[in-house]
C-alpha cells in the first residue's frame, strides 16, 4: 500500500450490488480531507471522482433531513454532521445495520415507515374545530418538546436489538412519535393509542437497552418517551380493572 | 400504467399541501425524488408569516400591513392581486395547520407565538422554535398519510407528456429499480422548490437544482425573473449552512472586525432587520471594504440574548453550531457570510397556479407568481408554500374533474420511447467532459460574476463561460449504466438543469439595466419604473432563451422610494 499524504484518509465502504447477486464487499478509497470535511463530503469525493457506481442517500447536509443516517466506524451517525476530524483517518462506512440493503449505503426503509403508519401518526381532535388556533399553554406545549424533533432517519430502529429479534416490534421511532401525539393537548383519542402500542408488538417489547438513545443523532431520547408510555398505559390498565381507581 | 387525476411533483411543503387539498376532490398521487420527509422545507427555520396580532406589539398587525410589507420588501416587481390574496388567506391557512397538529410555539396565553423578521411592520412570524419547517413539513405529512395519498418515493422526474398544447403526466425515473415509467394525469402540478444549489455557496439542499424548473421551460412555460436570486445574510463560515433571521429576529447584532453594528450605516432605523436584500449587500460591502474578518465574514452575535433564550427559541442553531463550527454561540460570536438562498423567480403562473401549458401548474418556490418581485421578505416562502399549494390543489382538481377520462396510449407510449432514447443518448456519452467538472464551473460562475453586485462586462463574460460549458455537455464522458440507485446519472441530470438555468438567469440578468431589489446592477444603480417595472419571461429555444416581458400587477401600492 502506497503511504498516504497529509491530507490524505482512508474511506472504506460497505458494497452491495444486487445485480451481481453476490456477496457484500469492502472497497477503499483514498480521499483527501481538510478540518471540515465530512463523511457525507468524503462520499461524494468517492462517486465524483473514482466510483460513478457508488450508492448513498443524501440531501439537506445540514442533519436536519434524515437522509444520510449510516453506521460509521460502529456509530449509528448522519454522514453530513460527522467530521472526518472526529472519527479519525481510517474510516469504514457501512449502511444502517439489519435493514434490508437495496445498494451500497442504501437500505430498504419500507417497514421502517409502515410501522410509523401504524401508530396514527397524526393529531384526532374529538372536539369542535376552534375558530382561531386551539389554546395549548406553554405547559402543555413543554410535555412535546422534544418528541416533536424527531428526524425520521431510522438510526435508532437500525440500533434496536428488540427490533433485529422481533421483525413486528413498531421500534423506538414509532414509538415516540405514539407519544407525541398522545401527549398533545389537542388530542383526543389516547386510549386508542395506548391500545396499540401496547398490544402484542407494542411497547412491551421494549426492554430499556438504550441502544436508541445513545444511536439518535439529535440527541433525543426515546427510551424515556417509551417509558412514560409504560407508565400512562399501566396506570390507564389498572384504572379499567380496579374500579376505586377510577 | 399508472394513471391519476392528479399528480403532484414534489413532497415538500407546498407539493403535499397541495395533495391534500386535492385528494379531498380527485385521485391525487405525489412522486418525489426523496422520500418527502427529507424535502429542503425540513431545513427552514425561522417561521411563517400571518397576521395574526398575537404578540406583544403586533396587535394592530392586518393582512393588508402584510400586503403593503411584502409589496415594499419585493421593490415592486410583485403583482399585488396575488399579494393580498396570500395575506388575506394566511391566517386561515395557519390556523388549519395548527389544528392539524403542527408544532408552533406557544405565547403565555397559550396562543401561536410570533417573532419579528425583516421588513415586517409587526411581529408576524408564526414559529417552532427554530424548527418550524421541519415541524411544517411533519404536519402536512401526516395529513397525507391519514388521507392516504399515493406516494411515488424516489421517483425523478425528467420530462412532461405534452399533447396538442396540454400537459398529460410526466416521464419518471424509479430510482430504485433504474426504470423509465410514465404516470399520466389529467392535470400535473409541479412543486420541485427552488434552484440555488447551482451556486457554489448556498444555504440550500443539495437537490435543490432546479430540475423541476428546466423540464417546464423546455416543455415551453417560461421562467419569470429568473435574475432575482435571493442572498441570505447569514450563512455559516464557510459552508454556507442556514443561520436562521430568527436569530436576528430574537434581537442577534451584526458586528464587523472593528466591533461596529455597521448595519447603522446601511438601514439606520431597521438594523438588523432589515429586507435581507439591504443586510446582504451591507456584509458584503464590509467584507469587501476590509472590515471583515479574515478578509472573509462578520460576525452574528447572539451572546447577549443569554443562555435560556437561545436554548429555548433558537436550539437548532446552536446545534447546528456546535456539529459544523465547533462553537457554542452562548459564548461566542458566529462567522457567518451571504449566500444564495431563494430563487424569487420560476414558472410562469398566476394567482390561479396555472402556467400557460394547459393541465400544468405550479406551486411554491419553483412557481413564480409573483408575490416575492424582486425580493422575497423572511417567513413569507413557507407562505407561499402553504397558500397557494392549496389554491394549486384545489384549481388542478377541479380542472381534472371537468375533463372526460380518457388515456391516450399511443402518445404515452411515444413520449416514453422519446424519452428513453434520450436517457440513452446522454448515457452513450463519447467524449471526456466530467458532468460535474462543468457544475463546479458553473456554480462558481455564478458566484463569482452573477452574484450580489453584477455589472455588464461580468454578465457578458459569465454568458460566454456558460455557453462554452453547454457545449462541452454534449461531449460527456460515457454516463454509469446501473439500473438500482444510479446516481450517476440523476447528477447528469442535475448538471443539464444547472447549466441551462446558469444561461437563463444570466441572460436575463444582462438584459435588465437597472438595480432593484435583489439584482443590483453596478452600471444602472438605479431602480428605472420606466422601462422595468416588468416581468422577465425566458422562453425555450434551442440556441438559448428568448426573452420577452410581462405586466406587473399594481392596485393599492404604487412604486415609491425603498428606505428602511
Amino acid at each position: 500500500m502506497t503511504k498516504r499524504k497529509e491530507d490524505e484518509i482512508a474511506l472504506t465502504v460497505l458494497r452491495y450490488d444486487p445485480k451481481e447477486s453476490g456477496e457484500p464487499y469492502y472497497q477503499t478509497f483514498t480521499v483527501k480531507a481538510t478540518k471540515d470535511t465530512t463523511v457525507l463530503d468524503a462520499l461524494f469525493q468517492a462517486l465524483e471522482n473514482q466510483d460513478h457506481s457508488l450508492a448513498f442517500r443524501y440531501s439537506c447536509r445540514s442533519a436536519v433531513c434524515g437522509s444520510c443516517a449510516m453506521f460509521i466506524n460502529g456509530w449509528h451517525r448522519l454522514a453530513c454532521s460527522t467530521l472526518i476530524s472526529q472519527v479519525g483517518r481510517d474510516i469504514i462506512v457501512q449502511p444502517l445495520p439489519h435493514m434490508p440493503i437495496i445498494k451500497d449505503l442504501v437500505v430498504d426503509l419500507t417497514l421502517f415507515f409502515e410501522k410509523y403508519e401504524v401508530v396514527k401518526p397524526y393529531v384526532v381532535p374529538t372536539r369542535p374545530l376552534p375558530e382561531k388556533e386551539w389554546i395549548q399553554s406553554p405547559k402543555d406545549r413543554r410535555k412535546i418538546d422534544l418528541s416533536t424533533d424527531c428526524i425520521m432517519c431510522a438510526a435508532c430502529y437500525s440500533s434496536c436489538p428488540s427490533v433485529w429479534t422481533g421483525k413486528k416490534y413498531l421500534g423506538p421511532a414509532a414509538l415516540l412519535q405514539a407519544y407525541r401525539f398522545a401527549a398533545d393537548s389537542r388530542d383526543g383519542i389516547i386510549r386508542d393509542r395506548l391500545g396499540v402500542v401496547g398490544s402484542e408488538d407494542g411497547l412491551w417489547r421494549c426492554h430499556t437497552i438504550f441502544n436508541c438513545t445513545e444511536a439518535c443523532p439529535k440527541s433525543l431520547n426515546p427510551a424515556r418517551f417509551i417509558e412514560t408510555l409504560k407508565r400512562t398505559t399501566t396506570k390507564e390498565t389498572l384504572k379499567a380493572r380496579i374500579p376505586f381507581l377510577r | 400504467m399508472f394513471q391519476h387525476d392528479v399528480i403532484v411533483v414534489g413532497g415538500g411543503l407546498a407539493g403535499l399541501r397541495a395533495a391534500i387539498e386535492s385528494s379531498a376532490l380527485a385521485d391525487t398521487a405525489v412522486i418525489s425524488r426523496v422520500h418527502p420527509l427529507r424535502s429542503h422545507t425540513k431545513a427552514a427555520q425561522g417561521g411563517i408569516n400571518a397576521a395574526l396580532g398575537n404578540a406583544e406589539g403586533g396587535r394592530d398587525d392586518t393582512p393588508d400591513r402584510h400586503a403593503f410589507d411584502t409589496v415594499k420588501g419585493s421593490d415592486f416587481l410583485a403583482d399585488q392581486d396575488a399579494v393580498e390574496l396570500m395575506t388575506r388567506m394566511a391566517p386561515e391557512c395557519i390556523f388549519e395547520l395548527e389544528h392539524w397538529g403542527c408544532a408552533f410555539s406557544r405565547t403565555d396565553e397559550g396562543k401561536i407565538a410570533q417573532r419579528p423578521f425583516g421588513g415586517a411592520g409587526f411581529p408576524r412570524t408564526c414559529y417552532g422554535a427554530d424548527r418550524t419547517g421541519l415541524y411544517l413539513l411533519q404536519t402536512v405529512y401526516e395529513q397525507s398519510v391519514k388521507r392516504k395519498i399515493k406516494q411515488y418515493q424516489e421517483y425523478f422526474v425528467t420530462s412532461l407528456i405534452i399533447d396538442e398544447g396540454s400537459c398529460r403526466g410526466v416521464i419518471a425515473l424509479n430510482i430504485k429499480t433504474g426504470e423509465l415509467v410514465p404516470i399520466a394525469a389529467k392535470a400535473t402540478i409541479l412543486a420541485t422548490g427552488g434552484a440555488v444549489w447551482i451556486y457554489s455557496i448556498s444555504t440550500n439542499s443539495m437537490i435543490n437544482t432546479g430540475s423541476g424548473m428546466t423540464i417546464a421551460y423546455r416543455a415551453g412555460v417560461p421562467l419569470k425573473d429568473m435574475e432575482f436570486i435571493q442572498f441570505h445574510p447569514t450563512g455559516l463560515y464557510p459552508t454556507g449552512l442556514l443561520i436562521t433571521e430568527g436569530a436576528r429576529g430574537e434581537g442577534g447584532y451584526l458586528i464587523n472586525s472593528k466591533g461596529e453594528r455597521f448595519m447603522e450605516r446601511y438601514a439606520p432605523k431597521a438594523m438588523e432587520l432589515a429586507p435581507r436584500d439591504i443586510v446582504s449587500r451591507s456584509i458584503q460591502k464590509e467584507i469587501d471594504e476590509g472590515r471583515a474578518f479574515e478578509n472573509a465574514y462578520v460576525h452574528l452575535d447572539l451572546r447577549h440574548l443569554g443562555r435560556e433564550k437561545i436554548m429555548t427559541r433558537l436550539p437548532g442553531i446552536r446545534e447546528l453550531c456546535l456539529l459544523f463550527a465547533g462553537l457554542d454561540p452562548i459564548d461566542k460570536p458566529i462567522p457567518i457570510r451571504p449566500a444564495a438562498h431563494y430563487t424569487m423567480g420560476g414558472i410562469d403562473c398566476n394567482s390561479n397556479c396555472e402556467t400557460p401549458l394547459k393541465g400544468l401548474y405550479a406551486a411554491g418556490e419553483c412557481s413564480c407568481i409573483s408575490v416575492h418581485g424582486a425580493n422575497r421578505l423572511g417567513g413569507n416562502s413557507l407562505l407561499d408554500c402553504v397558500v397557494f399549494g392549496k389554491v394549486a390543489g384545489e384549481k388542478a382538481a377541479k380542472f381534472a374533474k371537468s375533463l372526460p377520462s380518457r388515456t391516450d396510449e399511443q402518445l404515452i407510449e411515444s413520449s416514453l420511447e422519446r424519452e428513453q432514447k434520450r436517457v440513452e443518448a446522454l448515457q452513450k456519452g463519447n467524449g471526456t467532459e466530467e458532468p460535474t467538472a462543468l457544475r463546479d464551473e458553473a456554480r462558481l460562475i455564478l458566484t463569482q460574476k452573477v452574484g450580489m453586485f453584477r455589472s455588464g462586462t461580468d454578465l457578458e463574460a459569465a454568458l460566454d463561460q456558460i455557453r462554452r460549458l453547454r457545449r462541452r455537455f454534449s461531449q460527456l464522458r460515457p454516463i454509469n449504466l446501473d439500473r438500482v440507485f444510479n446516481l450517476d446519472l440523476i447528477r447528469t441530470f442535475e448538471v443539464e438543469a444547472t447549466l441551462e438555468l446558469a444561461e437563463i438567469i444570466t441572460a436575463s440578468a444582462l438584459a435588465r439595466r437597472e438595480s432593484r431589489g435583489a439584482h443590483v446592477r453596478l452600471d444602472f444603480p438605479q431602480r428605472d419604473d420606466e422601462n422595468f417595472l416588468k416581468h422577465t419571461l425566458a422562453h425555450y429555444a434551442p440556441t438559448g432563451p428568448r426573452l420577452d416581458y410581462s405586466e406587473v400587477k399594481i392596485s393599492r401600492y404604487k412604486p415609491e422610494a425603498r428606505k428602511y
